[in-house]
């Protein structure tokens, strides 16, 4: 057993774990703490993939915007109803049974499917090369990501007004 | 570690954003579903990406994960928007468009 190997199972563990939690939790608010442990341990999954880099982003956006998002909206329109932010489940079985086929047919394709098995070694830093190939072959979509953030801001900014 | 147990750790996760999806009845529960799906995604991305040595599935993941969160700003946006209209967040109450 390597720190590999433990690092992933660890991070496995928690990852599923949290993840249940976020979807049986019947506190919609737990629910989204619990989301913000299962962000956190996708980070570290992206660091046991050597890209801290998006680790990084994952942890500044994810854990730190969305679910800052999520929270402002659970309070906001918790504050419109007036009552409490329980939430129940409804067809247990059936989504049991659809999400489990489908996690059996992937884990089936995966196990006939021919995959590497050892990474290779990677000289360079990989943050470097990342931000390198960002500005200048991917220069354009990367702009266009700009315009839709802007369209995304305006567009919330739109739905989300006062009424006047 | 292989990619196989990478890959099949993305296939939990998003089979259980899956489950969410289709059980939760408030529409917030099921961004935060939708919201697990997208990771199982990234985590392919990025682990194919590792054990290719090609960067563009990191640049491509650097790419989602900006568009997920404009996507959820949006939707939450939507959450309250129909919270003024028809102050409730069941997804099953918005039916409005039923012919």
């Amino acid at each position: 057993m390597t720190l590999d190997v433990v690092a992933f199972w660890g991070l496995a563990i928690l990852l599923i774990g949290s993840a249940l939690a976020v979807v049986l939790t019947k506190n919609l608010f737990h629910s989204v703490l619990w989301l913000a442990l299962t962000l956190t341990a996708v980070a570290g999954i992206f660091l046991s993939l050597d890209a801290e880099f998006l680790a990084a982003v994952q942890l500044l956006l994810y854990a730190g915007g969305v679910i800052t998002i999520v929270v402002f909206a659970i309070v906001v329109t918790e504050r419109l109803v007036g009552e409490r932010i329980t939430q129940v489940s409804r067809r247990l079985l059936t989504g049991v049974i659809l999400a489990g086929a489908l996690l059996v047919a992937l884990l089936r394709f995966l196990r006939g499917a021919e995959l590497p098995v050892e990474r290779p070694v990677v000289a360079v830093d990989v943050t470097r090369v990342l931000g390198q190939v960002l500005m200048t072959e991917f220069v354009l979509p990367f702009e266009l990501l700009a315009v839709l953030l802007l369209i995304g801001l305006l567009g919330a900014l739109y739905f989300a007004r006062p009424e006047d | 570690m292989s990619l196989n147990e990478y890959l099949a750790l993305a296939a939990v996760l998003f089979a259980i954003g899956f489950f969410g999806v289709m059980t939760r009845r408030n529409t917030v529960g099921i961004l935060l579903g939708i919201e697990l799906m997208l990771n199982a995604v990234n985590i392919n991305l990025v682990a194919f990406a590792r054990y290719n040595a090609d960067i563009v599935g990191m640049i491509f993941t650097a790419f989602t994960i900006p568009i997920t969160v404009a996507e959820v700003a949006l939707g939450l946006a939507i959450v309250i928007l129909m919270f003024r209209m028809r102050r409730t967040a069941v997804a099953d109450h918005l039916d409005i468009l039923k012919g």
